[in-house]
């Protein structure tokens, strides 16, 4: 399972997003969520989304070996480990390691969980291993 | 305590630019549920009698509803609320994007702003804490850029609704923009914002918004996703939106063309869906867990000039285009284009030059006083004519005040082809033979409105000449189709793709801990009707029947050609369609609520002592 955007399908509706917080947190709240859509309006008229590719920058770099990799691929965070100094989401290269106060100090990072690439209505969240089928 | 709510009621004062918080009442959430209902109900219990819709003492509502941000294909609704400039009476307006599940995530079910700001401001929400940032620098602004202003200064994660310059010069049309093409277009909200010197509002939240059971919510948003891709409706809509009504709409004579003299336009395959995907559809722009977007982003074009936009949906294609003797949907995109950086309603702008065009054509304008002539089929002298209207120039300034005021002031007999009802432009369908969509139109509680309730299609089916049926489909979709605006969520998964609409009952319960059938839910909605309808008799003199008729046009002349050419009801079959509307409704021969029926739907704090 790989993570892929094509960028010209997506229609910036969000439910990636929502899906996200609501699978890893059960929170209605896109600001929990481990990847963004932003628009571009009125020029040049176009959405682009950050997302994790699991690039493994942040357990590098991470004082504590708090980041370790699961049998998905997906670098977790251990949140006992983690002693919240901020490092990761700093060196991030897609600045894609969110903090919410409702989690403290631990950054919010993707899971690898697929759920976005599942509720992506438009297809331009998809899995480029083919794992997960577009939904159109 | 009902969850699926945020939790406060916010009031900005701009008198003293002070802002306070309340809760959200339960009794509210059960009896108006949120949106609409909640904008109706703040509206009659704060807008005294006597009020000038630009004056100090109006007020703006903003509500999103529980289902307002939910994972439930195209939950981005939020609903706006004034007494509108455009009729006196209720006003308000539904907008789709992201601002519903901001504010809701700022805390907020409903927003209340009152009073009036000295200066130009921008009211900033963040996570519930307000602020004010001067606006003077780009009060005069269009929206476009105004927003792209707002959010380079704040951040793109910002939420921002705009005013345009039709909205600082006091068109009585102006609307709210937000997102680059979403707009609370009716009424003249816009304009309302505009009196009280608010250029924005901007956005942001961060908090949780209460679920009763999220894993269930979940698991219903992703039901609801599967059912309504694999409607039958979906693979037809999703591609081209609601063009895809323009051959069908002119087919049967449906499509108001040049003012509303006909209901069909010659070469309306230029205004169709795939004609619209091909010249100026770029991408989709879908509103918060839209599987089905209907808003397309591409640009519109006018003898080489280039203006991006989103849309044209059906509505603006059927105002800007046929209406206008345009059957070229570059051309009606870029007008399209030029309303929503000016913050002008495409549907009453599109109205209004439509009646200015007859006028010219008919010698009633020449075309020193309008400042150019103005023929039907010119989108040059549409777009010029929008910029007049907006800024306030020449003959523009009194086409900004609607066209009943302009015909008024014009008169010659032009009033019988200005197209209002109850002064509020009517939008895209041709009504004249279709006695449902004309009762519609007639008892919308806003004015000449379709959306309320959208009954051509029954009355092409049931037969056009026939009556039986028709006011009870017309109460039946004014229950069904603005309990969509009350619970905050669009009513496309039902009207474009074929979702069976009882099917809403069934998410109250994973969201709100609330378990509701289908009927108390209508309930709600003929609640709010009956209120919104007291709104009015509160507060436009003399308010009742003769405010339910329609424009001279539809009952004194029949289609100059199409399939309907001649046609049309008598005055007296209009009033024939009111008695029966009235009747279901349990209202009198004056079309005002009885008390037994206010009382039976808990209203009766409207029952005069």
């Amino acid at each position: 399972m790989k993570l892929a955007y094509a960028a010209d399908k997506c229609s910036g509706c969000r439910a990636c997003e929502l899906v996200c917080a609501l699978e890893n947190f059960s929170a209605l709240n896109p600001k929990k969520a481990a990847l963004r859509v932003s628009g571009h309006f009125p020029v040049p008229g176009r959405y682009t989304l950050a997302f994790c590719d699991q690039c493994g920058t942040c357990a590098e770099v991470c004082p504590t070996n708090a980041i370790n990799k699961d049998e998905n691929g997906a670098w977790l965070i251990n949140g006992e480990d983690c002693i919240g100094c901020g490092i990761c989401a700093l060196e991030c290269p897609k600045d894609v390691m969110y903090l919410h106060d409702d989690n403290g100090s631990v950054p919010i990072k993707c899971t690898h969980c697929g759920k976005c690439m599942e509720y992506c209505p438009t297809g331009a969240l998809f899995d480029a291993d083919g794992a997960i089928l577009p939904r159109r | 305590m009902i969850s699926g709510y945020a939790g406060q009621t916010l009031r900005i004062n701009l008198n003293n630019r002070q802002s306070s918080t309340s809760p959200t009442p339960e009794s509210w959430k059960k009896e108006y549920l949120g949106g609409r209902g909640f904008v109706a109900r703040a509206f009659w219990e704060e807008i005294k009698p006597g009020t000038l819709p630009l004056g100090p003492e109006n007020k703006i509502f903003i509500a999103p509803g529980p289902y307002s941000g939910q994972f439930l294909s195209s939950s981005g609704k939020l609903h706006f609320g004034a007494l509108s400039p455009a009729t006196g009476g209720y006003g308000d307006s539904n907008m789709g994007g992201h601002m519903s599940l901001e504010l809701k995530q700022a805390g907020i079910d409903l927003l209340i702003i009152e009073g009036m700001a000295d200066t130009p401001v921008t009211i900033v929400i963040d996570n519930g804490a307000v602020s004010f940032r001067d606006a003077s620098a780009y009060w005069e602004s269009d929206t476009y850029v105004s927003e792209r202003r707002l959010k380079e200064e704040l951040g793109e994660e910002w939420q921002i609704a705009v005013i345009g310059p039709a909205a600082v010069h006091g068109v009585v049309y102006a609307c709210i923009q937000h997102d680059f093409g979403r707009q609370a277009g009716r009424t003249g909200v816009g304009t309302v914002m505009g009196s009280k010197k608010v250029k924005a509002i901007a956005v942001r939240g961060s908090k949780d918004i209460p679920l009763a059971n999220p894993r269930a919510a979940l698991a219903a948003g992703e039901k609801f996703m599967d059912a309504v891709m694999k409607q039958p409706g979906y693979t037809h809509w999703q591609p081209y939106g609601t063009p895809e009504v323009v051959p069908w709409a002119s087919g049967v004579g449906v499509m108001p063309t040049r003012n509303f003299q006909t209901g069909q336009i010659e070469g309306y395959n230029g205004l169709n869906g795939p004609t619209m995907k091909e010249k100026v559809t770029e991408i989709d722009k879908g509103c918060t867990s839209c599987a089905i977007p209907c808003g397309k982003w591409g640009p519109g074009v006018v003898n080489g000039k280039v203006k991006p936009q989103e849309g044209p949906e059906y509505e603006s294609i059927a105002l800007l285009g046929s209406n206008l003797g345009i059957n070229d949907i570059q051309q009606v995109a870029y007008l399209n284009g030029v309303c929503d950086e000016l913050g002008l309603d495409s549907i009453s702008a599109g109205n209004v030059v439509a009646w200015a065009m007859e006028c010219y054509e008919k010698g009633y304008v020449a075309a020193e006083e309008l400042g150019r002539p103005m023929r039907f089929g010119d989108a040059e002298a549409a777009a010029w004519m929008f910029e007049e209207i907006a800024y306030g120039r020449g003959f523009g300034k009194l086409l900004g005040q609607g066209v009943k005021a302009a015909a008024a002031k014009v008169g010659r007999g032009s009033e019988t082809f200005a197209m209002q009802i109850k002064g509020l432009e009517i939008s895209g369908y041709e009504a004249r033979y279709a006695p449902a969509m004309m009762l519609s139109y007639m008892t919308c509680d806003v004015g000449g409105h379709h959306n309320r309730s959208w009954a051509v299609t029954f009355d092409i089916a049931t037969g056009r000449e026939n009556f039986e049926g028709k006011a009870e489909r017309v109460v039946w979709l004014q229950h069904v189709r603005p309990l969509y605006d009350t619970l905050g969520c669009c009513r496309f998964p039902w009207v474009e793709a074929g979702i069976e609409p009882s099917t809403y009952a069934d998410f109250m319960e994973p969201i709100t801990g609330v378990k509701w059938t289908w009927d108390e839910l209508l309930t709600v909605s003929e609640r709010i009707w009956n209120l919104t309808r007291m709104i009015s008799v509160r507060h436009v003199p003399g308010f009742g029947r003769a405010s339910d008729l329609p424009p001279a046009r539809w009952t004194l002349e029949g289609h100059v050609d199409g399939p309907t050419a001649g046609k049309h009801f008598t005055p007296a079959q209009a009033d024939e369609l009111l008695d029966r509307y009235y009747a279901l409704r349990g209202w009198d021969s004056n079309g005002i609520p009885r008390a037994e029926k206010l009382q039976e739907l808990n209203l009766g704090f409207c029952v005069a002592k």
